[in-house]
């Protein structure tokens, strides 16, 4: 066990994608990539602590029904895991103290961002960013541009400039709590990946910046570079027949949302492993 | 006592939903507001502590950066009127039920029975409008009075103090649980009575059929054997009822026909079903021997296909229309999951991998006055497309292939047909996947949600009835995350072997799903008392037949059943034990261990009798319409692109998502900009290998008004076209019927129906016909007869539809194809002959003619141009390939040109034609089994090699210059037009819906 790359993706509850995310770890070279109800975390039987990379997966945790994820945040703040003190939430925590790495995609993203998790630029673990109700008022799917801020400390994106991949949400506009968080994030280069037009320039204008987010963020990081959030899905571009085009391109036999699980697992097998 | 929160938007945050609400107020009914804005109320009726309030509204009920909330006061200000619209008591509250578990997980202790929370909505509305005016926008717009009630208040009535004034939509009764008995031997004027106040829909000789089987002495003794009286229990005659329905029974296909065609030969047809369907895929397997692909055809709740070694493929097609027109957003959600169910339900279960949507409406543009109790097609429109959004998307199932198809006719009853697919493994511990046996001693247990008073007796327009307090039964509302939670729980339930069979409740409710069940075993033993419900006050017969969602049936052995039950608590999904599967030959329900119900078995599932129809078809004098070939046909082929049955429909497409679970290879959307139409869908439902699976369809009611022989026959051949265009194997590929007709059966409300039987009739002809030449088994189907609207004397039938879906398989997506034109210098193909065939189509009638000459299809030269197009794109030499069918060739031209951003020079000379045809009718007939290629120059030889001997013509070349030139027959130039306008005309009509 101790030389596996270990990745767990959590799942119930109206979790959508944890499929695709375990392929997608696996693709990227993880030996295991469990998809794990979130029952099983519940009872105990499985612990977080056992693995080193945990994928929180888009879907519609609960149906969004209060907001996006935020049943789902509360569930895992309160619900205590079986035979112990702690809930799910806890775990977590410890689990990020211990120097691991989390990844939430779409509905994922937005349940790190509602339990406070990101961008928790004070380590206060308080809610100062939010995804809400896209511009256009209506659930998208479309493909989008992503520039990356090369100077974040993102771990998952490093090396990359760019990336093309599907956006689909209904409540994907990330806005924050005042100006000056929006400050922080960018000066601590915390805005990981922007919307962007074909140029790679981060744009405000609909359809390339698909839900009218400021600032055209569309994923962040923690100051750690660790826990990394984002509405685009990477992983449904893992192989060229995912990329919309591929029956006219010459495309790579692989797909740019991989390069986000590789830097994952690599990063697992130089330092945690 | 009742606690009010209410969230809103903070200054300054966009209020997406109000914007909305007040850009479609301007459309529908046309009042100009300046601002809309909208608020979130939760009614919390539970013993709770202020602090503990107070944690909810902080906590999971508001989001602290974008929303303010308030207890018990009001959130609203700056507006003029206000609208609060909640949910009718017992209408399934989605948000509500989450809100309710959220404060659970806070306090740590459930709520009592009886407490609930209720979700409404605040409209401020600001502008210039009258209380009236707000009434009418309630009413017309934001509301649907069978579900949903309303509050106005003008500004000066809204209490600064306390607010909206409470209203807690709690379901009250003091009903009594009770068991009637009702005395059949009565006159057979009483027995209709009896079937009409009941709202049983049996007929005179189905009525004195059950009348007879209770007078026989045997079954008297036996009755009496278990304390039950001579006369049928209410619980008896509904499960009748329910199991004898059309919906159930489907007693039109199974009818006896006497059929007359147009030269006066008679002809008698024993079930149309049996003979046409089950005939044509009989035949087909026997012919196939060893090839036989299908593994379960007509006997589960979905068909199964083998995929491969390891794995088999679902499929299934539902309609939803009734309750999609009383309820456009209800009916169209509890469509989808509900279908779902199906694919779940099948076999041993199955997992889930796409869904599919075809839509039939009147023009959402509509301005012709529509008779009382329709909705605008409109607001069926924005309903329809939303419920099936939440119901796909929200249940993590991409929406991958679809259709809109526009009829005003459609304004009388729209058709809402919902498709699932899924995959099993070939075996499950041992044994095939797509069986499954219930075994005598099994457990009944339900799974998932509870029971109320939900679709009882279907969808009624009635709603006098109705007091303050009454459930709405008339419509229902899925809840697709309860589902989810079951399908996950189901799942592994499954890995563990913990059932020996499983299926869903839909229509009919437990009385159809234990009943069905039942027959493995022949017989049960049921408890209805021990029946979860959503709120007291239910009858045991409505227990029985509830059409409550969210719900399946499981047959466990006793030896898993503390697993089963232990399973279910983990993952937090209700299960309860109603009973067991016995022998005993009794379909036997109790409550509060009396029996309410003691019916043989075989007198319930065989003892329907069977109808007798008069079928006449008659050649009606439909003519050729003379008029002269148009000056500019550059402006008729923008004119047609235009129309509703032809334009983009990606408004609607990109509110699907079509992506989800990373396997759609050929999307719905396609092309240089990703917005051209994509023939089919091409889906990998499994990641270690290359294979696919492709699914399409085939639609075409506009040739019903000529023949609907011919329609059927144009629909395979569409859905089949869609399929091989892509890439999809015409040598493993099954279709699915789905009927939808108007009353065919004559009688005073009808006259004209001995000519809609026998338009029946010939569409199953063609089915069997087609079928058979085409080699393609039928796996599964449904009908649904009545969609008729008839209030007074307004009568409006449906044209008579059949959607014709296609699954099938490529044995690699990577040699799969799209529409678009690739390469400039590429070279354009037209595979098959054109005739003067423009019956039923797009350009006659936009000309307001319907024409004589309806398409037909030549099976035989299909097939063998659609094995040597599956050639072609093995070996790689298909560029693009695209399907001419509504709009003809010219469409399909542009489609090709403008998805790929390049323009095309095209020379209608060398089109092979049948006869003469004048430029025109070259151009927009709809002739069928053509197809557009695209091949790269050096693949020439090679491709035109494998069509040596069939119909293929070089008609043009892919061309840079961003133009569709188009010259005629004799060299005049007929069309040269940008294909940005033409892409233009195409996108702009629905762009904004």
């Amino acid at each position: 066990m101790s030389k596996q790359v270990r990745t767990i993706v959590i799942a119930g509850n109206g979790t959508n994608c944890e499929r695709e995310v375990a392929n997608a770890c696996r693709l990227a070279g993880a030996e295991v990539a469990d998809i794990v109800h979130i029952a099983e975390l519940l009872t105990g039987r499985v612990r977080l602590e056992d693995y080193h990379f945990l994928n929180l997966a888009g879907g519609f945790l609960d149906g969004d029904d209060l907001g996006s994820a935020k049943a789902g945040a509360n569930r895992l703040r309160h619900a205590q895991v079986a035979g112990s003190t702690v809930s799910v939430a806890d775990q977590l925590r410890s689990f990020v103290a211990d120097g691991k790495l989390v990844m939430g995609v779409c509905n994922g993203f937005q349940l790190l961002v509602k339990m406070g998790l990101l961008p928790d630029l004070d380590g206060s673990g308080r809610q100062t960013t939010s995804l809400t109700f896209n511009d256009r008022g209506r659930f998208e799917d479309r493909w989008s541009w992503l520039a990356v801020d090369e100077d974040s400390p993102c771990i998952f994106t490093r090396g990359h400039k760019e990336f093309y991949l599907p956006v689909r949400h209904g409540e994907g506009k990330f806005v924050v709590e005042d100006e000056q968080v929006l400050q922080r994030l960018e000066e601590q280069h915390l805005a990981v990946v922007r919307y962007a037009d074909t140029e790679l320039r981060p744009t405000m204008s609909y359809p390339d910046n698909p839900n009218g987010s400021v600032s055209a963020i569309a994923g962040v990081c923690d100051r750690s570079g660790r826990i990394f959030g984002l509405m685009p899905h990477p992983e449904a571009y893992v192989h060229r027949t995912h990329h919309p085009r591929w029956t006219r391109e010459e495309l790579p036999e692989e797909g740019m949302g991989l390069w986000m699980y590789q830097n994952a697992v690599r990063f697992v097998r130089d330092e945690l492993l | 006592m009742a606690w009010r929160i209410v969230t809103g938007l903070k200054d300054g945050m966009i209020d997406a939903r109000g914007e909305r609400v007040r850009r479609e107020i301007r459309e529908h009914l046309g009042f100009e507001l300046t601002a809309v804005k909208t608020l979130d109320v939760y009614t919390v009726d539970a013993e709770l502590s202020q602090a503990e309030v107070e944690a909810a509204a902080q906590g999971p009920f508001s989001d602290p950066v974008i929303q303010n909330v308030a207890i018990n006061q009001p959130l609203a200000s700056d507006f003029d009127i206000l609208i609060e619209v909640g949910y009718r008591p017992g209408v399934t509250d989605n948000v509500g039920r989450t809100a309710r578990e959220a404060i659970q997980y806070q306090t740590g202790r459930p709520f009592a029975a009886g407490e609930g929370v209720y979700t409404s909505t605040q409209y401020l509305l600001s502008g210039d409008i009258d209380t009236s005016q707000a009434e009418q926008i309630a009413s017309g717009f934001l509301a649907n009075g069978l579900i949903q009630r309303w509050t106005i208040l003008k500004r000066d009535e809204l209490d600064p103090q306390s607010g909206v004034p409470v209203t807690v939509p709690r379901v009250t009764s003091d009903s009594q649980p009770q068991v009637r008995s009702i005395d059949l031997a009565v006159s057979d004027e009483k027995l209709l009575q009896i079937s009409r106040d009941g709202m049983l829909a049996l007929n005179l000789e189905e009525m004195q059929t059950i009348q007879q089987h209770v007078a026989d002495s045997r079954i008297q003794k036996a009755r009496g054997d278990v304390g039950l009286g001579a006369d049928l229990t209410d619980v008896e005659l509904e499960a009748l009822a329910q199991t004898w329905s059309e919906h159930c029974k489907h007693k039109i296909f199974a009818a006896r026909i006497d059929y007359v065609d147009e030269n006066g030969h008679r002809e008698q047809i024993d079930s149309l079903f049996k003979t046409y369907i089950v005939g044509a895929t009989s035949t087909i397997r026997e012919r196939m021997g060893d090839r036989d692909f299908c593994l379960s055809v007509f006997k589960d709740n979905a068909g199964v296909i083998r995929f491969n070694d390891d794995w088999s493929l679902v499929f299934k097609v539902e309609t939803h229309n009734s309750p999609s027109a009383l309820d456009p957003y209800g009916g169209a959600l509890t469509g989808i999951v509900g279908v779902n169910r199906d694919g779940v339900g099948t076999g041993m279960g199955a997992r889930l991998i796409f869904n599919t949507d075809v839509f039939c409406f009147a023009s959402p543009f509509l301005e012709k006055e529509l008779p009382p109790r329709l909705l605008h097609p409109r607001r069926i429109f924005d309903g329809v497309v939303e419920g099936v959004e939440h119901g796909g998307n929200k249940s993590g199932i991409p929406t991958i292939n679809g259709s809109l198809v526009f009829d005003d006719r459609f304004a009388g009853k729209p058709l809402v047909y919902c498709g699932t697919a899924a995959i099993m493994p070939a075996e499950l511990h041992g044994k095939p996947c797509h069986e499954k046996q219930v075994q005598v001693g099994d457990h009944i247990l339900m799974a998932g949600g509870r029971i109320g008073k939900d679709g009882i007796h279907g969808a009624t327009f009635s709603s006098e009835e109705l007091h303050e307090g009454s459930p709405v039964t008339a419509v229902q509302i899925g809840d697709p995350i309860t589902q989810r939670r079951m399908f996950d729980f189901l799942a592994i339930a499954q890995q563990r072997g913990l059932y020996n069979s499983m299926t869903d409740n839909g229509a009919g409710g437990l009385s159809s799903s234990v009943g069905e069940m039942a027959e493995d075993t022949g017989g049960f033993e049921m408890h209805l008392d021990r029946a979860p419900l959503k709120y007291p006050g239910l009858q045991p017969w409505e227990i029985l037949i509830s059409e409550a969602q969210e719900r399946m049936t499981l047959a466990v052995p006793p030896v898993h059943l503390e697993a089963f039950k232990t399973l279910a608590k983990e993952m937090d999904v209700e299960v309860s034990d109603l009973g067991q599967f016995t022998d005993s030959g009794y379909f036997h329900c109790l409550y509060e261990g009396k029996t309410v119900s003691y019916l043989p078995m075989d007198f319930l599932h065989g003892g329907v009798p069977q109808m007798v129809i008069p079928a006449r078809w008659e050649l009606r004098d439909h003519y050729e319409p003379d008029f002269a070939q148009p000056d500019d046909l550059g402006q008729t082929l923008n004119g047609l692109l235009g129309r509703l049955n032809i334009c983009s429909k990606e408004s609607v497409v990109r509110r699907y998502d079509h992506e989800v679970q990373a396997g759609t290879v050929i999307k719905p959307l396609t092309g240089a900009n990703n917005d051209g139409p994509s023939d089919a869908a091409v889906f990998r439902p499994v990641f270690d290998s290359f294979e696919g699976a492709v699914v399409s369809h085939g639609i075409c009611p506009s040739y019903s008004d000529i023949d609907t022989y011919h329609m059927m026959a144009c629909a395979i051949d569409e859905g089949l076209r869609n399929y091989v265009a892509t890439g999809g194997n015409i040598d493993h590929v099954a279709g699915l019927d789905n009927f939808c007709w108007c009353d065919p059966v004559k009688s005073e409300k009808t006259p004209d129906g001995e000519y809609k039987a026998a338009q029946l009739v010939r569409a199953n002809k063609a089915l069997y016909d087609y079928c058979v030449a085409f080699g393609v088994p039928l796996i599964s189907g449904k009908d649904s007869m009545k969609n008729d609207y008839q209030i007074g004397d307004t009568k409006i039938s449906i044209p008579p539809t059949v959607l014709f879906s296609v699954i099938g398989k490529i044995d690699d997506v990577r040699c799969a194809v799209s529409m678009d034109a690739k390469k400039t210098g590429d070279l354009i193909y037209l595979l098959g002959t054109t005739a003067d065939e423009l019956g039923g189509s797009e350009y006659y009638d936009s000309l307001g003619e319907l024409g004589k000459n309806v398409p037909k299809v030549d099976a035989e030269v299909a097939l063998q141009r659609y094995r040597t197009l599956n050639r072609a794109q093995r070996q790689q030499l298909v560029a693009s390939c695209h399907d001419l069918s509504d709009g003809g060739l010219g469409v399909s031209l542009a489609e090709t040109a403008f998805a790929g951003d390049l323009g095309l020079e095209i020379d209608l000379a060398r089109v092979e034609t049948v006869g003469t045809l004048r430029d025109d009718k070259l151009l927009f007939s709809e002739s069928q089994s053509r197809l557009l290629v695209t091949v790269h120059p050096q693949h020439r030889q090679a491709f035109e090699d494998l069509f040596a001997g069939q119909s293929l013509r070089l008609i043009g070349t892919v061309t840079a210059d961003k133009i569709l030139k188009i010259s005629g027959q004799d060299g005049t130039v007929l069309v040269d037009t940008d294909i940005i306008h033409l892409k233009e005309a195409w996108q702009a009509p629905l762009r904004e819906l």
